[in-house]
């Protein structure tokens, strides 16, 4: 396990691996490794010791730290500032910012908040030609060259080395109150959540657990706002029943089953579908042939599954509703020939493939995980 | 006028017959236009200092079409400069003498609204206001809200990542795309993101969205819409110093309120705004503040009295709320009018627009005052104050000779000064023709070579819209050279701008 204390010693580690021909594995709290196939043959780069805030200016709404610090301590950092990600990461413990970039997933609030994308505004790396860039700015708003933070987002560790990260930071909301309706069927919930997004009621989340029976709405702020919206959406939807409003700290314990899908426990299996609101309802009926358990965040845009179904007809059947799915959690065998991403066309592919090779021309970073042929020129 | 363009191929300009007779196998009829008395409304885009007319003009009506227009103009080596509506104001849609300019302005059709996703799917043509015309019935709209919004299509926004005094609560254009088609130099159609929140695999589209229109030509888009607010309730408020106003922009973020939108003007602007609309600014100030709060009324409420107090803990002289949606627009009527109003002043005005962090913002006032003495040259500054977007305006008159060369050298100065102060080159016009040679200073050999290889990866014969962004054209295969490969990577130390 290769551990750098700085971005001089990641160029000097990639350069030798290059020499030697062999793939890196870049890990930061490592909580993720289950995710594709596994890579016995690459060597560990950990970014345990770049860790530490570089700089943090709650008034500018801006944050620099280095890449391997871990969430926790940037969380505790922010709310010390009644400020957040608004991206809301639902990490398991021991994740890192860089952790977190890399795999560009995000919590419940992306439906109002945005992605880790939305946040990332700069970074600093060493690609996989190991040299030292840069990219974005440390500001809020800026538009100079390309939006390479973009792509580090969920890029999963194959085109470079975060070093520091340049992320934008928001108000933490003072108040938070949890509407819950119970007992709706699955339609009843997706017409539910669906309405509540098109009423200017700003619902920061909305989630839908048949397993529980609970169809959740999240509306957050300023102590008058959140009761003004509440009435809003009381009246609108009232049609569905009335609901059960529940305050903050216990409103949190009704949203941790959906992070990390958490209400699926230990399934061998789990399927992250990312998917049009309305046809997430469609989908969950196409897939219940085969049993299995499933919740709905995002309005009915996110499903996460642990259908033991065949993985190209959850793909089809995914494909066809113009969303895609990823392959969060499966067995080794599994992993093994299932690409945990799901597949592009051919062309988008191939200039995926050409991107990649834009940061890391000699594969150093093609571990097998995500099984793509490698590509070294 | 200092900035050079690549220089035109002889060889394609002998062919411009051939190429034209080409471009008509493909866009039949008006679809083409070759006269030069028809070209010369081309020749530049919202940075009129730099004109240009195009080799032709092609204006295709399908996706089709793009494709095989692209395909030719690969195939034959002949360059391509996108353009939807001209209104940018880096010269991204400068056209080249040797190149075939690319109008969108056809694509001009709402393909598809749904309300139960909340997005619209358009063609790249359709104009930004458009988008919330089409839906406001409803009662949505769409957010990004660049204050060329009548006229600046969607498809430039997203070359341009546009902005809009809205963003800082809403967004970058980045943040409220969900997917495009792209067609690239080689005349593929490809499709990036869609209807649903997270798209697959890497996130390609995120780094088309403000590519200038140098990775592909964008043939749809697909936005999210968001419900209307309840109300919009408005605060204009005097400030003797900037420091004092500044504060107040501080405070009020700290205070965990992201304001819909937060403008700023300094003395020059508000007079100017004043002396052209009438609306009744406060001139015995030194900063004028905009806050608007927008939700449902008894949030507006709320924060309407907590900003308020923040001003007048801060020193504010002037503070007025709106009572209704006539003087909430009263208020906007004189920032959104800055521009021409301070047009007025002189000939010819210069847009700059660069990005400080905000506490930088009275050093920065003063030494732009200091180069506006050095310069003989007034400016005037209209700032998007929750995001530390700066807009001075330089004033000059062209017909003066070397006045223009003096308003370019002080604002290159200006953005240098952003720059060196933490910030950056631009905040929403994009780098275009304009910011091009000042790349360096925000970005070394290395990150510039960075963002090239993937612009290579997009467009390896470098045919599209090339002149604009990178101050040095590197051939691709000169930039795919792999040192790696051999075990004897050099990276000598290379300074820092
Ligand atoms: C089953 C599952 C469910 C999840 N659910 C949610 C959820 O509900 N909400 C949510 O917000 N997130 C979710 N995530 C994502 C999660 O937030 C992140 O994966 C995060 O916890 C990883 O942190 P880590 O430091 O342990 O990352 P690691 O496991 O170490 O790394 C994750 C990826 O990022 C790369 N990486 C790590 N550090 C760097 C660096 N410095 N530079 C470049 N690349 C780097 C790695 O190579 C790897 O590909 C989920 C992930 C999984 C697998
Ligand atoms: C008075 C005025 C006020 C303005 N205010 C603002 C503001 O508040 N905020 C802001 O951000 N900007 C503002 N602008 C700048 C400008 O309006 C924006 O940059 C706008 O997005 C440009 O859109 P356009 O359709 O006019 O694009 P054009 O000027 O035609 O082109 C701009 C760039 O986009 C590329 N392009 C255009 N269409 C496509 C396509 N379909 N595919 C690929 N590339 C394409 C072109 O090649 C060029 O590089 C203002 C401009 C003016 C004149």
């Amino acid at each position: 396990m290769h551990q750098p204390q700085t971005p001089e010693d990641i160029v000097a580690i990639l350069t030798d691996a290059a020499a030697r021909k062999a793939t890196v594995e870049i890990v930061g709290g490592g909580t993720r490794r289950s995710f594709g196939a596994s890579t016995p043959d690459a060597e560990q780069l950990a970014t345990t010791a770049l860790s530490g805030i570089i700089s943090y200016d709650p008034a500018e709404l801006v944050l620099t730290v280095k890449a391997g610090t871990p969430l926790a301590e940037l969380e505790a950092a922010l709310a010390e500032c009644g400020q957040a990600f608004l991206f809301e990461p639902n990490t398991a413990p021991g994740s890192t910012i860089g952790g977190v970039i890399g795999s560009g997933l995000s919590g419940s609030r992306r439906v109002s908040g945005g992605a880790v994308r939305d946040h990332l505004l700069g970074f600093e790396a060493v690609s996989g030609r190991a040299e030292r860039f840069k990219a974005g700015g440390k500001v809020v708003k800026n538009v100079t060259g390309y939006d390479l933070s973009k792509l580090m987002c969920g890029a999963w560790g194959r085109l470079a080395v975060l070093t520091e990260v340049t992320l934008k930071v928001l108000p933490n909301p003072t108040q938070s109150l949890t509407l819950v309706w119970t007992a709706l069927d699955d339609a009843a919930a997706w017409d539910l959540m669906g309405e509540a997004m098109r009423l200017p009621a700003d619902v920061a989340a909305a989630a839908h657990d048949p397993q529980r029976g609970v169809t959740l709405l999240r509306i957050e702020g300023f102590g008058p706002s959140v009761g003004a919206r509440a009435i809003l959406l009381k009246g609108a939807l009232a049609r569905f029943g009335v609901p059960q409003e529940i305050a903050a700290e216990e409103g949190a314990l009704l949203w941790r089953p959906f992070a990390n899908a958490a209400a699926l426990g230990q399934s061998p299996t789990i399927w992250r579908l990312s998917v049009p609101r309305k046809e997430g309802l469609g989908i969950v009926h196409a897939l219940a042939r085969d049993g299995g358990q499933w919740i709905a965040d995002w309005a009915g845009g996110l499903i996460h599954h642990d259908t033991q179904s065949d993985p190209a007809m959850v793909r089809a059947t995914v494909t066809a509703a113009g969303g895609h799915a990823m392959l969060l959690r499966a067995p080794d065998d599994v992993r093994a020939h299932v690409p945990a991403q799901h597949p592009l066309p051919q062309g988008e592919a191939a200039l995926a493939a050409r991107i990649r090779r834009a940061f890391d021309p000699a594969g150093l970073f093609e571990t097998g995980r995500f099984l793509d042929q490698p590509h070294a020129d | 006028m200092s900035i050079k363009m690549p220089e035109p191929d002889q060889a394609v300009l002998a062919r411009r017959d051939a190429i034209v007779a080409a471009l008509r196998a493909i866009v039949p009829g008006e679809g083409v236009i070759d006269s030069e008395r028809e070209l010369t409304p081309y020749e530049s885009d919202g940075l009129t200092a730099y004109r240009q007319p195009p080799m032709v003009v092609v204006l295709p009506e399908t996706t089709q079409q793009v494709a095989e227009i692209l395909r030719y103009c690969h195939r034959e080596g002949v360059k391509v400069v996108p353009r939807g509506s001209g209104t940018s104001l880096s010269g991204g849609a400068l056209p080249l003498a040797d190149a075939v300019l690319l109008g969108m302005g056809k694509f001009n059709r709402v393909i598809e609204i749904d309300y139960d996703d909340r997005l619209v799917v358009v063609q790249p043509g359709v104009t930004n206001l458009a988008i919330t015309r089409a839906v406001e019935g409803e009662g949505f709209y769409y957010a990004p809200d660049p204050s060329s919004q009548i006229a600046c299509s969607i498809g430039g926004n997203v070359a341009e990542n546009s902005g809009g005094v809205h963003c800082l609560k809403y967004g970058l254009t980045t943040n409220n795309v969900l997917g495009v088609e792209l067609v690239t130099i080689e005349g593929e159609v490809l499709r990036f993101g869609g209807k649903a929140l997270d798209g697959a695999g890497m996130d390609l589209l995120g780094v088309i969205v403000g590519s200038e229109g140098l990775l592909g030509v964008v043939t749809e888009v697909t936005v999210r819409i968001l419900p209307k607010p309840e109300t919009a309730r408005a605060l204009l408020i005097g400030f003797p110093a900037v420091e004092a106003a500044g504060q107040c922009v501080a405070d009020t973020i700290a205070a965990g309120i992201i304001p819909a939108g937060m403008e700023m003007m300094d003395r020059p602007a508000i007079h100017a705004a004043e002396a052209f609309v009438k609306v009744g600014y406060p001139l015995n100030v030194e900063a004028l503040l905009i806050v608007e709060l927008d939700g449902p009324a008894a949030e507006c409420d709320h924060l309407i009295d907590e900003v308020a107090a923040i001003a007048q803990r801060n020193g504010a002289t002037t503070l007025q709320i709106s009572s209704d949606e006539d003087e909430r627009l009263a208020f906007w009527a004189g920032r959104k009018a800055a521009f021409p109003a301070v047009g007025r002043l002189a000939p010819d005005y210069y847009c700059m627009d660069g990005t400080i962090p905000r506490r930088r913002l009275p050093e920065v006032l003063q030494r732009m005052e200091a180069l506006s003495q050095q310069y003989g040259l007034g400016v005037a500054n209209v700032f998007h104050a929750g995001d530390g977007n700066l807009h001075p305006l330089i004033l000059y008159d062209a017909n003066q000779p070397g006045q223009l060369d003096k308003a370019e050298a002080f604002g290159n100065d200006i953005l240098r000064l952003c720059v060196e102060v933490g910030g950056v080159l631009t905040g929403e016009h994009g780098v275009g023709v304009e910011k091009r040679d000042l790349m360096p200073e925000m970005f070394d050999e290395i990150d510039l070579k960075q963002q090239q290889r993937v612009k290579c990866a997009f467009d390896p014969a470098s045919l599209l819209n090339p002149g604009k962004v990178f101050p040095t054209l590197h051939r691709c295969a000169e930039l795919g050279r792999t040192h790696v490969h051999h075990g004897q990577l050099s990276f000598p130390d290379i300074p820092r701008f």
